[in-house]
């Protein structure tokens, strides 16, 4: 007798019709997509274009800029140090990203396996990638520290070496120091993101290739590297994206030098923008960047749908 | 005009008991304090974190307290590192909202001259009254048609040296040309005690140090139009040959990466003989004699200053100015003036000037003869550092495009390629390449 009453109740209570929108699926997911897109809007969409417009003007703090199209651009084109910190930032991005997923892979199928305290370990993994940047960085910075390094400290007296090693103040040495420092740090996140792709794979798969003869190698090569690629290809592009704009860690180990040899886009930018009131110039050092990162992020986006649609 | 009547009269004395929360005009009197309304002027103050600490807190616990007594505005002191002072007044200006009175350095004020008010005024009442400003200190602060800042100390940049290891090469007083430095920076780098100097990308000891060589050299960045480049010159040729071999001859060659504080630790840990710096050095060494020991003693009995020696045209130093800018934007300027007048009293300033111990140098001639140099003889060469500095952009005057060519270190990168290896000739220049950009773009 209740169910009775209570379906007859329904159409005498006709839903307001604010919630009978939301029942159409187009309304439901533009209605759902609202707070993202007004925070992309305000703080990714926003700034963007603030940025063009401030990169087409000769802004500078304080003064209000007129617009001169694209000579901020040109300026930049003909400085050698811009020049540096391009090849810099290119050359600092393809080494990092390399070593990062080389190391992060490796790390990832040790930590799939079995082994006793797995749970602990996954967890202290994780420790550079939580540790605030700026913190850690200071911390490699007087492990390379040209008087006092540990590490010269440590080949010392192991015999390695008989003089120090200048890290930072070698301009070569000082790339690969920063090199290193990135590689450490973003190693973990790798791990981690890899590490749950290689969980979603049966391991049916893998035990069907062993009884059909295939050899670790083979396995991996034919049967779990391709199922791990699309992740890959998603963790590869974050990876890039993040390292081509990196700032906190050669702001803090080097400040660009020695005679700017570890300038990357974001601390010329900042050099510029921040440090000689060129608000514009710094804007156009900024957008300089997104050429290579957009023609990074079509390409991988391309060959992920492609790996998708296999 | 409207008649006050007796009635009206309490009302408004009502209105103060409320005010004041002390119970009536009676309250008020009995505080000895202005009402709480007009107290509610607060002046934000922006400055660095002091390489004193005694300073900062000689401000916050015994100085300000005076100020906000006496003047009835509340001071509200914010200390931060002296490098996000740009990103704060960057961000400040562009939101036009933020400290009252903000802690130049250096030619900032040029950077930023668009958005402070003028304070002719009360830095030409400081001038008169004590001996007048330095021309340096004048330089800085003013070009000429306004004074962007108000000027309030030079952080003197000198040679601290360890006595006995000069002595035991045969220097037995500080050198005197640049020539002479080098001779005895190879013997004490022979007998592993090497000068320390950076090349590095930090604001402070790196363009102390390429800029008065420089200059002292004969190199020029402008014409005295501030627009005709003159970089590329025999004096600077000379200045960047000399560079390369003092540094192989006589510098730690790990002083390309080092910042404005390495220097600091690898003197007081005993591996380099020299280096030009504040007075830190010094001044640590005191706070902590039992920290700081050498094989005869305390490290402080061992530590002298000298003044950075001269070259072929002239002695030169390049010394942190300090100024506070007062900005367009405020809506305190009136309280922030009052304040500045205030604090740069002489008697107010002396409080301050005192806990520095000579850190730093006032930017008036009359505190060269104040008793505090008198008190530590080790400290007495930094009572001229106003006196012998010159601005950046020389012979131009220190305008943002000098700047522009400061925070881009052109010029410390210019020693910095040649010591990797660049000739000379080839990083001067480089060097006269990209100040032509600067100053033409």
């Amino acid at each position: 007798m209740a169910i009775t009453a209570t379906t007859d109740a329904i159409p005498a209570q006709r839903a307001p019709s604010r919630i009978r929108l939301l029942e159409d699926e187009r309304w439901l997911a533009m209605a759902l997509l609202f707070p993202t897109a007004v925070l992309l809007g305000l703080f990714i969409a926003y700034p963007f274009v603030q940025g063009v417009v401030l990169s087409l003007t000769d802004t500078r703090v304080g003064i209000d800029g007129n617009f001169v199209g694209l000579k901020n651009f040109a300026k930049i084109w003909n400085d050698s140090i811009f020049l540096t910190a391009v090849w810099n930032t290119v050359w600092y991005t393809a080494i990092t990203t390399v070593f990062k997923l080389a190391l992060g892979l490796w790390l990832a199928l040790l930590l799939n396996r079995h082994f006793k305290g797995k749970a602990w370990i996954r967890a202290f993994i994780l420790l550079p990638f939580i540790i605030p940047t700026v913190l850690s960085t200071f911390a490699w910075k007087w492990m390379f520290d040209p008087t006092f390094s540990v590490i010269n400290w440590a080949l010392f007296h192991l015999g390695f070496i008989k003089a120090r090693i200048n890290w930072l103040g070698d301009p070569d040495l000082a790339m690969f120091s920063i090199i290193v420092v990135n590689v450490w740090r973003a190693v973990p996140f790798f791990a981690i993101s890899l590490l749950a792709g290689l969980q979603t794979i049966s391991p049916e798969l893998q035990e069907a290739a062993a009884i059909d003869g295939a050899r670790p190698l083979q396995r991996f090569w034919y049967v779990t590297w391709p199922l791990l690629l699309p992740v890959t290809m998603v963790v590869v592009l974050f990876s890039v994206i993040q390292t081509f704009a990196d700032f906190q860690l050669v702001y803090v180990m080097t400040g660009g030098g020695p005679a700017n040899a570890t300038h990357l886009f974001a601390t010329y930018a900042y050099q510029i923008g921040i440090g000689t009131g060129l608000l514009s110039e710094g804007a156009a050092i900024s957008l300089a960047m997104f050429p290579f990162l957009f023609l990074i992020v079509v390409v991988q986006l391309l060959y992920i749908r492609r790996v998708e649609t296999r | 005009m409207a008649r006050i009547r007796r009635r009206g009269m309490l009302k408004l004395a009502g209105g103060g008991a409320v005010a004041a929360n002390v119970g009536g005009m009676a309250g008020i009197l009995a505080t000895g304090r202005a009402p709480a309304i007009a107290q509610t002027t607060t002046v934000h103050w922006l400055r660095w974190n002091d390489f004193v600490p005694a300073s900062d807190q000689a401000l916050r616990k015994d100085i300000l307290p005076v100020a906000e007594k006496e003047l009835g505005i509340k001071i509200n002191m914010e200390t931060i590192n002296a490098n996000e002072l740009q990103p704060r007044i960057t961000s400040a200006i562009q939101s036009g909202t933020g400290a009252d009175l903000i802690m130049a350095l250096n030619n900032y004020t040029y950077l930023y001259a668009n958005s402070v008010v003028d304070l002719s005024a009360e830095a030409e009442e400081l001038s008169n009254r004590e001996g007048g400003l330095y021309p340096y200190a004048r330089k800085i602060t003013s070009d000429g048609k306004m004074f962007m800042g108000m000027p309030w100390a030079v952080i003197g940049g000198m040679v601290a040296y360890r006595k006995s290891w000069f002595d035991e090469v045969g220097a037995t007083k500080f050198p005197a040309t640049f020539d002479e430095y080098a001779q005895v920076g190879k013997k004490l780098k022979a007998k592993g005690h090497p000068i320390g100097q950076t090349l590095g990308h930090t604001f402070g000891d790196a363009p102390g140090f390429t800029y008065p060589l420089l200059w002292s050299f004969g190199g020029q960045e402008t014409e005295a139009d501030g627009k005709t480049v003159i970089l590329n010159s025999k004096g600077t040729l000379e200045s960047v040959k000399f560079m390369t071999s003092f540094w192989k001859d006589c510098c730690d060659e790990g002083g390309l990466a080092w910042d404005d504080t390495n220097n600091n630790r690898a003197f007081l840990s005993q591996t380099i003989s020299a280096t030009l710096n504040g007075a830190s050095i010094y001044i640590e060494s005191l706070r902590k004699p039992d920290q700081y020991q050498t094989d005869k003693g305390p490290l402080n009995k061992d530590i002298l200053h000298g003044v950075l020696p001269a070259g072929p045209a002239g002695q030169y130093g390049f010394h942190l100015l300090q100024s506070h800018m007062l900005m367009k934007y405020s809506k305190n300027q009136a309280a922030a003036r009052q304040f500045l007048k205030w604090i740069h009293t002489t008697s107010n300033y002396e409080k301050w000037f005192l806990t520095q111990k000579g850190f730093c140098t006032p930017c008036t001639a009359n505190w060269e003869k104040h008793k505090l140099w008198d008190e530590d003889p080790v400290m007495a060469p930094y009572k001229v550092a106003a006196k012998l500095a010159r601005a950046v952009g020389y012979e131009g005057p220190p305008t943002a495009k000098a700047a522009e060519v400061l925070s881009k270190y052109i010029i410390t990168d210019m020693y910095a390629k040649a010591v990797q290896g660049m000739p000379a000739e080839d990083a001067v220049k480089w060097a006269e390449a990209e100040c032509k950009k600067v100053y033409n773009g």
